[in-house]
């Protein structure tokens, strides 16, 4: 795809990556659900039940390595995440928690695996996704608990503020909780991989330019090339840094739907 | 002039308008997941944290068990420790009591049977004494009266005149004294 680019723009120099790399098109003729990112989506979808039911299988006191590598993942969001911040009742939330880590984890990192090497939440459309369905658990969580009303009327006349302070907050409230909070949950997620992707893309696809210039440039390129491979690893790092902070996220919002008072 | 390229590319559209295709597939795969996970996956991982807890507090508690167990052992150790201190001080007591019981018991049967002894010598000694007398003063008489005989030249053959003139001669003596 990229090297049709090039081919295309042969004899115009270096054409630096741009949004039109994250347009990948279908894999099989013009079916629109066969592209990368979506058969990508699948993939992780395969892989981390494959990898989860056959750590789980045995579920032996005594852990396998196997196991003890998917209990810790598993640990980590139902202690870590989930239990230190919503409390007593996290146990309800924590299928959830752990699929949205794991469900993260993995598209991103598939950012980085050779030969799949795309972040599918690099499109905006997973992260939207995710995001919804956050924004639905969270309210419904709510409303369950303290019905719809005392929810609402918390959000939007929050307790033991002077009532002046309401034409200020108010707005301001209800926008966090229905615009905002969804709004960034996505766009974090999503700027996130889109800029580390586009990174990577300028370093490799430079790093292969100069590769292709006057002998001087063909010196600089290794330069170029390592210092896309360190920035794989930093890429590494903010693919299960934003994994977390988009569950510790969903934690908190689940949590303060359910303490009675925002 | 990248710009212009860029525009000129169908798909360079906003990245931050979703695909149809991917919102529906992006719903459905992380649904599927959810399904995967919350059936098959939570529940044994669940499962392994119960039993691990478990056999942790039965081991706790299995290790409680057994040091009660120990210490009413020792406390009965000790117990059944005193218990024979006791009975072997109030054995050795018993034991010199009835020791100084026998001694005095031998004691006294001993002195009984000295001064049984000394009794019957005595008795036996008397006898003698007695025989001695009786045998002497017949043997006496009897050669008093041969001696008297001879020299009386009187026969004194007869019994009854034999102990008269014996009588009378002792008491010829006995006056004579």
């Amino acid at each position: 795809m990229r090297s049709l680019h090039l081919l295309k723009m042969e004899g115009e120099g270096f054409v630096p990556p741009s949004t039109n790399d994250f347009n990948l098109p279908p894999v099989f003729g013009d079916n629109p659900y066969t592209t990368k990112p979506i058969l990508l989506v699948f993939l992780s979808v395969i892989v981390i039940s494959i990898f989860f039911i056959m750590a789980s299988r045995k579920a032996a006191v005594v852990p396998s390595k196997l196991q003890f590598a998917g209990e810790t993942i598993y640990s980590f969001v139902r202690n870590d995440v989930a239990r230190d911040n919503i409390g007593h009742e996290f146990m309800r939330f924590v299928p959830y928690l752990f699929t949205l880590f794991t469900f993260i984890l993995t598209n991103n990192i598939f950012g980085i695996v050779p030969l799949l090497q795309f972040p599918a939440m690099s499109h905006v459309s997973f992260p939207y996704v995710l995001a919804i369905f956050t924004f639905v658990v969270f309210h419904y969580v709510g409303i369950r608990k303290q019905g719809i009303g005392k929810y609402l009327k918390d959000i939007m006349f929050m307790p033991g503020v002077p009532k002046a302070a309401y034409i200020l907050l108010t707005p301001l409230e209800l926008a966090t909780f229905f615009i905002v909070r969804p709004l960034t949950l996505s766009l974090r997620l999503f700027a996130n991989m889109f800029a580390g992707h586009l990174l990577l893309l300028v370093f490799i696809l430079g790093g292969d330019h100069l590769l292709q210039g006057v002998i001087g440039l063909k010196l600089i390129s290794p330069f170029a090339f390592a210092f896309g491979i360190g920035l794989t690893f930093f890429e590494f790092m903010v693919q299960v840094l934003q994994a977390y902070i988009f569950t510790l996220l969903t934690a908190l919002y689940i949590a303060g739907a359910l303490a009675d008072e925002h | 002039m990248i710009r212009s390229i860029n525009l000129a590319a169908p798909e360079g559209a906003n990245p931050l308008i979703p695909h149809t295709a991917e919102l529906i597939v992006g719903a459905i795969a992380f649904l599927l997941l959810f399904l995967v996970l919350r059936s098959k996956v939570v529940p044994m991982f669940e499962k392994a944290f119960a039993a691990r807890t478990e056999a942790i507090q039965g081991g706790i508690e299995r290790a409680e068990k057994a040091q009660l167990e120990a210490q009413r052992a020792l406390a009965q150790y000790n117990e059944q420790l005193s218990k024979a201190r006791e009975e072997s001080q109030s054995m050795r007591e018993e034991a010199r009591a009835q020791g100084a019981a026998i001694i005095e018991e031998m004691r006294a049967k001993a002195q009984e049977e000295a001064a049984r002894i000394t009794a019957s010598a005595h008795a036996s000694i008397e006898a003698e004494r007695q025989q001695a007398i009786t045998s002497l003063r017949n043997e006496v008489g009897a050669m008093a009266v041969d001696l008297a005989s001879k020299i009386v030249g009187e026969a004194l053959d007869d019994q009854a005149r034999q102990s008269r003139i014996v009588d009378r001669f002792l008491d010829d003596l006995e006056s004579s004294k």
